[in-house]
């Protein structure tokens, strides 16, 4: 445990990483507390650049755009914590099962994980989601976890399969205990870092599926997030106003967040595995 | 191998069936009355024809007959290629509409994922092991798959197309021109075509490249590499041999990023107001017209299962040790 420390501390991708979906993420948190007033209100004078008392501008409505942002960075985690969370329930459960047990279960539940990861997912949200008039963040989460799960279902597959025949695993399944207690005690603490790997890629992935499906115009239906501050945008004409304040800093949090994500696990891969260390 | 290629037909099979399935469901048992939301937020002025509007879909959606029946009839129009008619376009048939942007969007994303596949592994391959290229290679290639397609359309129409104006940034073709084979209206036709299709080519570059780079690392770690540097062979030749053996494994890569290239092609053509099947996404999303909206649903899922069923075959061709087990199986 303190190698794995010492080296994570010395792993330039974890720590840069790790800063800046932190930084994100106390944004997030703190940012809303200092903002005075709803991020929809209209409080300023119409489409100002960035000026000292708003600091990201204004919208064409007179929006506070720094309002809009921190709100949507907050939404953003949300999403991508219960999106990314659900999709990461099904696909271990699935993933798990499908490896410990095999046979006819194994079988079906591949099957099942193959015809779901074919299906595009944002392609069968669009028609989904659609023909709900009213949508909430947990309901978008939840669609969201329903379609993304699949990858991670055959990753921990893989990975189980290759466990399930440890002796020490034969050993716990001989003393008589229950199928997932054997898969939560003795299998899974053995995979734990690809867990978390598994977790941050999904929680990614909800967030750019949430940014696609807030721009087709399926956000929610009474909020702010980052996607719809896009969708917004667009529509009022930003661009062709060259309010270039209302549409870069949403899409820029979003790679950042989402892009140090995928670094934070390179860094996380390289700590957890010597093979991949730099020569 | 043809017990292979028969559960991957199966498997394609029973995803068409549950994509059906899924878009017989989704009207039924959603709450509301989709007919009545459809034609209200679809701007019909005349009472008549309102009328004559709602007994039809009434009728299609044969909500009065038995769950099993509407569910038999749903599949027998729909192999006889019937999507219904477009709300929107009314009277055209939705076959019609798609049939019209399908064009559009093939042409956006064949060659995107194409040529983003061949560069991005190309770079990725170079930058493997050596220390400079890794360290900036990677972080951009995990950065561009983090941006948003969109986020990147709007910032090169905004950049290159407004600001710089080298290129326009709505539509397929200039309206001005009427369609033809001349050479003005297939420059007009390029010209609308570049952005939205750079925008998609870099954004799916990045994952190409960082794919091609954690193969080669492992190929090189492999025994045959590790033999062919012990008798002395230059790092050229190694890597030349793990760069096909790389490619492999990129190629089932390019079956699994299918959805989320498509996807993007959809957010891509959004922005651009490019005339293709993402712009018929929206519009009939804005105009509540569910039959497009769903025959645009199954158009995007028959074409992914068709990619992916000539990415197999392809796989058979290109990989001898599959070709080998074809020709063991059958002696």
């Amino acid at each position: 445990m303190n190698e794995t420390l010492h080296v994570a501390r010395r792993n330039p991708k974890l720590l840069i990483g790790l800063s800046v979906v932190l930084g994100f993420l106390l944004l997030g948190l703190l940012g809303p507390l200092f903002v005075d007033h709803g991020p929809n209100q209209y409080v300023g004078p119409q489409s100002e650049p960035p000026s000292a008392q708003y600091w990201l501008g204004t919208t064409t409505f007179g929006q506070d755009v720094w309002a809009q942002f921190v709100y949507g960075i907050r939404s953003t985690f949300l999403i991508g914590v219960l999106g990314g969370g659900v999709a990461f329930a099904i696909g271990t459960a699935v993933g798990f099962l499908a490896g410990y047990r095999g046979g006819i279960v194994d079988e079906i539940l591949t099957m099942l994980t193959n015809v779901v990861l074919v299906l595009p997912a944002l392609v069968v949200l669009i028609v989904a989601v659609a023909y709900l008039d009213a949508r909430g963040l947990v309901v978008q989460a939840v669609f969201i976890g329903l379609t993304t799960w699949p990858w991670a279902a055959r990753a921990v597959r893989a990975q189980t399969l290759s466990l399930a025949t440890r002796e020490y695993v034969d050993l716990a399944r001989l003393s008589g205990r229950r199928t997932w207690r054997v898969i939560i005690t003795e299998i899974a603490p053995n995979m734990s870092s690809y867990l978390v790997m598994s977790f941050i890629l999904l929680f990614g992935g909800a967030v750019l599926t949430a940014a696609g499906l807030d721009f087709i115009g399926l956000g929610p239906t009474d909020g702010v997030s980052l996607g719809l501050m896009l969708e917004n945008a667009v529509a009022w004409s930003a661009l062709q106003l060259g309010l270039w304040w209302w549409f870069v800093p949403p899409g820029a949090a979003i790679t950042a967040v989402v892009g140090s994500m995928y670094i934070l696990n390179v860094g996380l891969d390289e700590v957890f595995n010597p093979k991949l260390r730099e020569l | 191998m043809w017990r292979y290629m028969g559960r991957k037909l199966l498997v394609y099979a029973l995803t068409f069936a549950v994509a059906v399935t899924i878009n017989w469901m989704i009207p039924r048992f959603m709450p509301g009355d989709p007919v009545r939301s459809m034609l209200n937020r679809g701007s019909i002025s005349d009472p008549g024809a309102l009328e004559r509007m709602t007994a039809y879909y009434e009728e299609v959606f044969g909500l009065d007959a038995p769950l099993h029946e509407q569910y038999l009839n749903f599949w027998s129009g729909l192999l006889r290629g019937d999507l219904g008619i477009s709300v929107m376009l009314y009277p055209e048939p939705v076959v019609d509409v798609i049939l019209r942007a399908v064009p559009y969007t093939l042409a956006l994303l064949i060659p995107a994922i194409v040529l983003s596949w061949i560069v991005g592994n190309r770079f990725g391959a170079f930058a493997a092991r050596s220390k400079v290229l890794d360290n900036s290679i990677l972080p951009i290639g995990y950065v561009l798959t983090a941006t948003p397609y969109m986020w990147l359309a709007l910032l090169m129409a905004w950049s290159l197309g407004i600001v710089a104006g080298i290129f326009p940034t709505a539509g397929g073709h200039s309206y001005a021109l009427t369609p033809g084979m001349n050479a003005e209206f297939l420059a007009s036709l390029v010209t609308h075509w570049f952005l939205p299709f750079l925008s998609m080519f870099v954004v799916a570059l990045g994952g190409w490249a960082i794919g091609m780079r954690n193969m080669i690392i492992y190929e090189l770690e492999a025994d045959y590499a590790t033999y062919l540097r012990t008798l002395g062979a230059p790092r050229k030749l190694v890597r030349r041999y793990a760069y096909r053996n790389a490619l492999l494994p990129q190629i089932t890569g390019l079956a699994v990023q299918l959805g989320t290239i498509i996807t993007g092609a959809l957010l891509t053509e959004i922005v651009f107001n490019y005339p293709g099947l993402g712009t018929l996404v929206l519009d009939s999303l804005n105009n509540r017209d569910f039959f497009l909206l769903q025959g645009v649903f199954l158009f995007v899922v028959i074409g992914v299962l068709v990619a992916n069923f000539v990415i197999d075959l392809v796989y058979v061709f290109i990989d001898p040790r599959t070709r080998v087990q074809m020709t063991g199986a059958s002696s």
